[in-house]
């Protein structure tokens, strides 16, 4: 499958219409994924449907909502999709599912889609909301049996490529992935939103959005979610039962260094949807133009260069050299004097940054001058994260000693006990199927 | 009051744009703003409570620090105040609009419902001992508020018809309304506990040894009314008028088209009253007006952003320029005579003016004589340094001085605030005899409904004492 770029717009409102999706492709974006189709007759939605959370000034840090999948009729949106195909061959253009967990329902919906021209189908296993309690999207997601059995009816019944996308109310999201895999897909999307309550109206004392005063959960996203989402991106890239299994990104991704980032951890595309849903389609100009001068100074020449390439640094807690040492070093004539580094330190980490009022100088404020007790610093990073001016480094330390994982530590007990304790907790690999044997 | 004319220079934050400024406060330890407010307010907390829409707690941080926070939020020279110190302007150049924000939260306050406003802070019962406060200008309303607080029953002496002080009759109206003044001081006088006596001056109306054998303690709070005179020829004739008595008069008046405004007029002196009459007459409608300051202009008590604000109005600011002597025509003030102070010392030049404005400074009002047996210094009454051992307490045992009338402050309305403040609370440690370290104010009282203290009271008199 090939698109412009590596950007599309996930199935969702920017997606439910030829007239966004035409608007997005004229923009720029490399491709969409149609917002999802069910069975007629299609669902209703409620008003209002979107909640978003503020952080300090800035809108939709995080954003919800508790619309359903699109509400207008099947042979429409085929027909839009069919003419936004036709007229945009190069741009890669997906259409999402969503039926009823039962063979006939995914066997009925696939044959009207066959001749869409559609470049793959995206199983929505994932919308943790409203679908849900009637028992698909999350509610099949979250049983890997049922995700590969939908997978292998859908592989068994279409000829196009099959998208599964995963949510992410999960405990481990290895195991839907590894049931994606077994059933055949030829790739995955996630993350799907989170299942939240994004806020609560005190006046109203009603969750929001609200509904005449009544709200309910809702699937989380935005900018908040990201951290989330990279986890599980590299989970099942590092998996060895899906290692190079496609990847679609999802989750948070706002601008180009956040798409990277995907990349860097094993996804070939992303999908974006809460960044357009916020500034509008203009941003793909941000996003294409970003990502091409961070690949020219990295002397990166395609994608492949560089997808996956974060992933072998990602290891077990047990494997990090437990002899590495940084300690934090403030820039004193970039320091504003703010005191935010010492604070932490003090209330909540380490105590490792003095603090002391400057001699009286001309003015008549006298400054505090805040330095770290290097003896005493852990080097968790603490002072340079809260540093509104990025004064401070950590600098790493010549300890002279070598590399030293849990593994091998003195104080880890499988030397006490006798054993590996860390290999004995290993997950149960995935088996299938329990109907299937 | 013609607002068009008047109207506020700085125009006021709306909620979006004060949650943006707020957003930009780095919320420092030991932010060296606070260090830089006469009055102490913890400014990082006001400002963060702006930023999560407690605008009733920004307002108790700021007012339980400084009792007239809305007009200090107006008239402080901010640029040489918190502004300065503010992290941001080391960092960027670019201080958080703390006077804007402060604005915001007690304007927000202030609008709200009076069940809202006037139970901010609540009374200690009271214990029977009684203030006589004199002058209710800042200072003597600061003193008032918090002695109200800490369970004393105050009497209130104002030589006016109304309270404020400079508030009332002093500060320019394009730096606060009159409407803002006395929104502040109703509320402020709403606490309760505070009886007013209006009319009734120091020496005239009031003897200081009656109120110094009625009341347990007397706090003078005189301010400085009277007017420094250039002493030199030709000051009394008409067209010379006292800037801060013609500032009152358009402060004052019901129809400020009545007011005299020259073509032309020259103001003598250097500080903010200079600019505060300058800036107002051009807004009046004066053709020219030109400041003369007898020094250089970094020598001016006008900061540089009074300055630039004047000059912004058309105002032309002139220095090394000495008033010789005011020349007179039949119709009046012609021009000023002014002899150089620079270089060229010796050399004189004449301006042209219809009026003269002095603004050289002001003097204690209040009759000599009724002072003398406190002792005064440099014109001003003195007393004991903050910190020491009897601060703010004048050589009479019991009789407390504070504000523009004693020489300690750098005569600003958030100086004279502090002292009421501190004034207080130096009144209640020698009444009670209780040590700075433990003197129990009684958290209910000093505390809002919920019964949290606020710590900024506390604060205010560690310095004092600590």
């Amino acid at each position: 499958m090939k698109s412009p770029n590596p950007f599309w717009l996930a199935s969702a409102p920017p997606t439910d219409k030829q007239i966004n999706v035409e608007r997005a492709f004229r923009a720029g974006w490399g491709g969409a994924v149609w917002k999802t189709l069910g069975e007629d007759p299609p669902v209703v939605n409620v008003c209002s449907r979107y909640g978003a959370a503020e952080w300090n000034g800035q809108k939709l840090m995080g954003f919800n909502n508790i619309e359903l999948i699109t509400d207008r009729p099947l042979d429409v949106n085929l027909a839009e999709f069919k003419e936004v195909k036709r007229a945009w061959p190069d741009r890669a253009l997906i259409l999402s599912l969503m039926v009823p967990c039962q063979e006939e329902s995914w066997k009925s919906i696939l044959k009207k889609i066959e001749d869409t021209g559609a470049d793959g189908i995206e199983l929505n296993l994932g919308c943790p909301h409203g679908m849900s309690e009637r028992g698909m999207g999350a509610a099949v997601g979250q049983v890997p049996e049922y995700v590969e059995q939908i997978t292998r009816w859908c592989k068994n019944y279409t000829r196009m490529p099959v998208f599964v996308k995963l949510t992410p109310n999960i405990t481990d999201i290895r195991l839907p992935a590894r049931a994606a895999k077994k059933g055949g897909a030829d790739a995955l999307s996630l993350i799907n939103t989170i299942n939240s309550i994004i806020g609560v109206d005190l006046d109203r004392m009603s969750p929001t959005p609200h509904v005449g005063g009544k709200g309910t959960h809702g699937g989380y996203c935005g900018p908040a979610v990201k951290p989330i989402s990279l986890n599980m991106v590299a989970e099942i890239a590092r998996d060895p039962e899906t290692r190079g299994m496609p990847i679609s990104g999802i989750g948070g991704i706002s601008d180009w260094r956040d798409a990277a980032e995907f990349l860097a951890l094993g996804s070939q595309g992303v999908q974006i949807c809460t960044a357009a849903m916020h500034y509008g389609f203009k941003i793909i100009g941000d996003l294409t133009n970003g990502l091409s001068n961070w690949m020219d100074t990295q002397g990166y020449r395609h994608l492949e260069d560089f997808v996956g390439k974060a992933l072998p640094n990602v290891v077990h807690w047990h494997d990090l050299d437990l002899n590495f040492k940084t300690v934090a070093k403030i820039d004193q004539t970039q320091c504003i004097h703010c005191g935010l580094c010492y604070v932490a330190c003090e209330d909540t980490s380490h105590q490792s940054i003095s603090v002391r009022r400057e001699e009286s100088g001309s003015s008549k404020i006298r400054r505090s001058i805040y330095e770290v007790k290097e003896s005493e610093c852990v080097g968790c990073n603490l002072c340079a994260l809260v540093c509104p001016v990025e004064c401070i480094s950590m600098v790493q330390q010549e300890t002279g000693i070598g590399y030293l994982p849990w593994s091998r530590h003195p104080q880890n007990p499988k030397f006490k006990y006798g054993g590996n304790l860390t290999e004995k907790v290993k997950d149960a690999p995935y088996k299938g199927p329990k109907s299937q044997g | 009051m013609q607002d068009s004319i008047f109207c506020d220079f700085k125009p006021p934050l709306n909620s979006q744009t004060a949650k943006i400024e707020a957003s930009r406060c780095h919320y420092c330890y030991d932010a060296p703003c606070i260090q830089a407010c006469p009055t102490e307010i913890d400014i990082p907390s006001f400002i963060r409570k702006i930023s999560n829409g407690n605008l009733r707690g920004a307002a108790q941080d700021i007012l339980s620090a400084n009792v007239m926070g809305g007009t200090c939020a107006r008239v402080c020279p901010v640029e040489v105040l918190c502004h300065s110190a503010c992290v941001r302007e080391v960092g960027e150049g670019k201080s958080v609009e703390i006077g804007l924000l402060q604005r915001f939260a007690t304007d927000q306050f202030f609008e709200g419902p009076p069940e809202s406003t006037q139970n901010l802070f609540e009374r200690a019962p009271l214990h029977g001992k009684k203030v006589a406060v004199v002058g209710g200008g800042p200072a003597g309303l600061s003193a008032s508020h918090r002695l109200a607080l800490l369970g004393y029953a105050v009497t209130l002496f104002e030589a006016r018809s109304k309270v404020g002080g400079l508030n009332e009759y002093g500060l320019a109206p394009y730096k606060v309304t009159s409407e803002g003044v006395q929104q502040e001081i109703d509320w402020i006088l709403g606490v309760g506990g505070i009886d007013l006596k209006l009319n009734c001056a120091l020496g005239t109306d009031v003897s200081l040894d009656s109120l110094r054998t009625e009341f347990d303690a007397v706090f003078l709070a005189l301010g400085l009314g009277g007017v420094k005179k250039l002493g030199i020829p030709g000051e009394d004739q008409p067209g010379v008028f006292e800037a801060s008595r013609f500032i009152e008069k358009i402060r004052q008046t019901t129809r400020i088209a009545d007011l005299p405004v020259g073509r032309s007029a020259v103001v003598i002196g250097g500080g903010s009253t200079a600019i505060d009459i300058a800036i107002e007459l051009k807004c009046l409608g004066a053709e020219s007006v030109t400041i003369v300051y007898r020094g250089s202009e970094e020598k001016m008590s006008a900061t540089l952003h009074e300055r630039e604000l004047a000059r912004t109005a058309g105002v032309v600011i002139c220095t090394s320029g000495r008033p010789v002597r005011i020349l007179g025509n039949a119709s009046g003030v012609a021009a000023v005579e002014f002899e150089r102070t620079d270089r060229n010392a010796g050399e004189r030049f004449e301006l042209v003016a219809n009026q003269v404005f002095k603004a050289i400074g002001q003097t204690l009002a209040v009759d000599a004589e009724v002072l003398r047996s406190i002792g005064l210094k440099g014109g001003r009454i003195s007393v004991g340094n903050p910190g020491e051992i009897k601060p703010f307490e004048t050589a009479i045992p019991g009789i407390f001085a504070g504000g523009d009338c004693i020489g300690l402050g750098e005569d600003l309305t958030v100086t004279a605030v502090q002292h009421g403040k501190l004034v207080a609370y130096a009144i209640h440690q020698s009444l009670f005899k209780e040590k700075s370290g433990d003197i129990n104010y009684g958290r209910s009282h000093l505390s809002n409904r919920r019964g949290e203290i606020t710590q900024s009271f506390l604060a205010g008199f560690s310095t004092a004492n600590g």
